[in-house]
């Protein structure tokens, strides 16, 4: 049978270049990055040389950048750091409405603890307007934070924008850009970035390692407290081979970027045409304010979960904002913030590109889709 | 891979919280039963919120046996959910047809459990779906015909019924 992935936004394969370059840093240069002999010197080499290579493609400096273990341990990082280490001069923090879980639940720990949390509504394509954060910004805010392209509809957030008001206000930004690093370009000092999320799995790099960048003078308490790793922001014997791999896979993707990027767009727009001609179907998120690889649907009559389970019996893997693929009732929050409706939320599928997608995997696709919605809405009671 | 038919894995699969099903549920759900319209049906049972992402309608058409007892003749359902619920929808069809009315309307959510060889935990509440649908068509079909109603089928009734505002009322601020 067929095996297709089309899920790319929630995991990306690793690159054999990347899984070549972590290899030796399991059991053969396996120093502690702590020790002072030989053993640990290479290990420290190897670390800040993989600092360096990702430092260069956000244009920040090397001692810029920590080595955490997942975009959401990043995100937490962020959020509760700048939220302690900056409550004299207040409690307020803005996110917007469309963030990741662990964005939204760190906040709303946060809130737990005394802190003000305002979340920025979006437009009906997912684009938060930067005026909107402006207008919210007021004495006591200490962090604006939003989400650079959204994990679900692919929206492009103007976070340009966002940053250079930040930076007049005297607020500290910062952005979960997980889903577009390496995809497109990002540079914290032309964009007013002050804290920066990124994760090594979607971009072709191992699991369990994630950066933050913080620009030099943000005021940030760590949550892990021990050795003093990562300038004192991480303790934790350093992740070697991870963060080795991971260096590796964001080297390659600076270099293959742009070709890449255009490469996948116009499979896209292609997949995006050839959809909106089945009966009853529309996007979700902006038609070109959309990362290169995204693609997000809604098909009336329809319930997601039944959608990937027929797709995943044809060998095609995708995913959905439904209830019904998670242990919660209500549709995915995200949907609902650009105003779809519970059953249109209910009907949505996503479909995420990457380095393994032909021309050919989008026409199997096309050519299967139609055939399953059909046979879907031939039993759903709504179809008439 | 979706279809798990191992002990193991139906173990992994009932503690787990959704994705998983077993051989029995896929095959059901890629091939249902009984699916679509009764046009002229005797008694309809529309359950399930929209907003909760399951909808489940089951037409039945009655009949008799050589007893002369009322029987389910004829079933069929239209669902909009997940895998879960057209399965479930797909057995409770199969379990309904044939039966007195009497049987039919004591089906339990186990025994559509079991013929699906288990369902993940989280999941168990589209087999209750099922169940309800067909109780809620089979009051339907008395009310209609102006029949007496047992007790123990207006007690069901009564009770889905219960439920439903409960949900309908929970979710109101977004069905307008």
């Amino acid at each position: 049978m067929k095996k297709i992935y089309l899920d790319y936004a929630s995991t990306t394969p690793m690159d054999k270049r990347a899984l070549k370059a972590m290899a030796p840093y399991f059991s053969e240069k396996f120093g502690n990055t702590m020790s002072l002999h030989l053993f640990g010197q290479e290990a420290k080499i190897a670390l800040e040389e993989s600092r360096e290579k990702v430092a260069d493609l956000i244009g920040a400096k090397l001692d810029e950048i920590i080595f955490t273990s997942s975009a959401s341990e990043s995100n937490n990082l962020a959020l509760k750091g700048v939220a302690f280490a900056n409550k004299n001069k207040g409690k307020h923090i803005i996110i917007s409405s469309i963030e990741h879980p662990c964005i939204m639940e760190s906040a709303k720990w946060l809130e737990k603890q005394g802190f003000e949390i305002t979340k920025i509504p979006v437009d009906k394509y997912g684009v938060v307007s930067p005026k909107d954060i402006e207008k919210e910004i007021k004495p006591e805010t200490i962090l604006v934070s939003v989400i650079h392209a959204s994990n679900e509809i692919g929206t492009i957030q103007p976070i340009e924008e966002i940053g250079k008001i930040c930076r007049q206000k005297g607020v500290y930004f910062h952005t979960d850009a997980s889903q577009s690093l390496g995809k497109i370009p990002i540079n914290v000092e032309s964009m007013s970035i002050d804290l920066l999320t990124a994760s090594s799995h979607k971009m072709y790099g191992p699991k369990g390692v994630a950066l933050l960048y913080v620009k030099n003078g943000v005021k940030i308490e760590p949550i892990l407290h021990g050795g003093g790793q990562e300038n004192g922001l991480r303790s934790s014997t350093s992740n070697l081979p991870a963060i080795v791999g991971f260096a590796k896979a964001v080297e390659i993707c600076k270099k293959e970027m742009k070709t890449e990027s255009a490469r996948l767009i116009k499979l896209r727009d292609y997949l995006i045409k050839n959809i909106l001609k089945i009966e009853g179907v529309f996007l979700n998120g902006h038609l070109k304010k959309r990362l290169p690889n995204n693609a997000n649907f809604s098909f009336s009559f329809i319930e997601g979960e039944s959608l990937v389970i027929q797709l995943d019996l044809e060998g095609i893997a995708v995913s959905t904002g439904s209830a019904c693929s998670s242990a919660k009732l209500e549709p995915s929050y995200i949907l609902l913030a650009i105003g779809l409706r519970h059953e249109q939320a209910h009907g949505s599928l996503r479909i995420s590109l990457g380095r393994q997608t032909s021309k050919k995997d989008i026409d199997y696709l096309l050519k299967v889709l139609p055939k399953i919605i059909k046979q879907l809405r031939a039993i759903s009671p709504f179809r008439n | 891979m979706s279809a798990l038919a191992s002990k193991h894995l139906i173990k992994i699969m009932e503690n787990n919280t959704c994705g998983l099903y077993t051989k029995k549920v896929i095959n059901t759900f890629k091939n249902p039963h009984n699916y679509g319209k009764i046009k002229n049906a005797d008694g309809i049972g529309k359950v399930g919120n929209i907003i909760c992402g399951d909808v489940m309608w089951l037409y039945i058409k009655v009949g008799k046996n050589k007893k002369r007892e009322e029987i389910i003749k004829d079933i069929k359902f239209e669902t909009f959910g997940c895998v879960a619920a057209i399965s479930t929808s797909s057995v409770i069809t199969d379990l309904a047809k044939g039966k007195t009315l009497k049987k039919a309307m004591n089906i339990e959510k186990d025994e559509i459990v079991k013929k699906l060889g288990g369902l993940p935990k989280i999941k168990y509440h589209c087999s209750v779906l099922a169940v309800d649908a067909l109780v809620e068509a089979i009051y339907d079909y008395f009310y209609k015909a102006k029949k007496q109603i047992p007790d123990s089928l207006r007690k069901k009734h009564e009770a889905i019924q219960k439920s439903k505002e409960i949900i309908d009322k929970k979710y109101e601020k977004w069905s307008k």
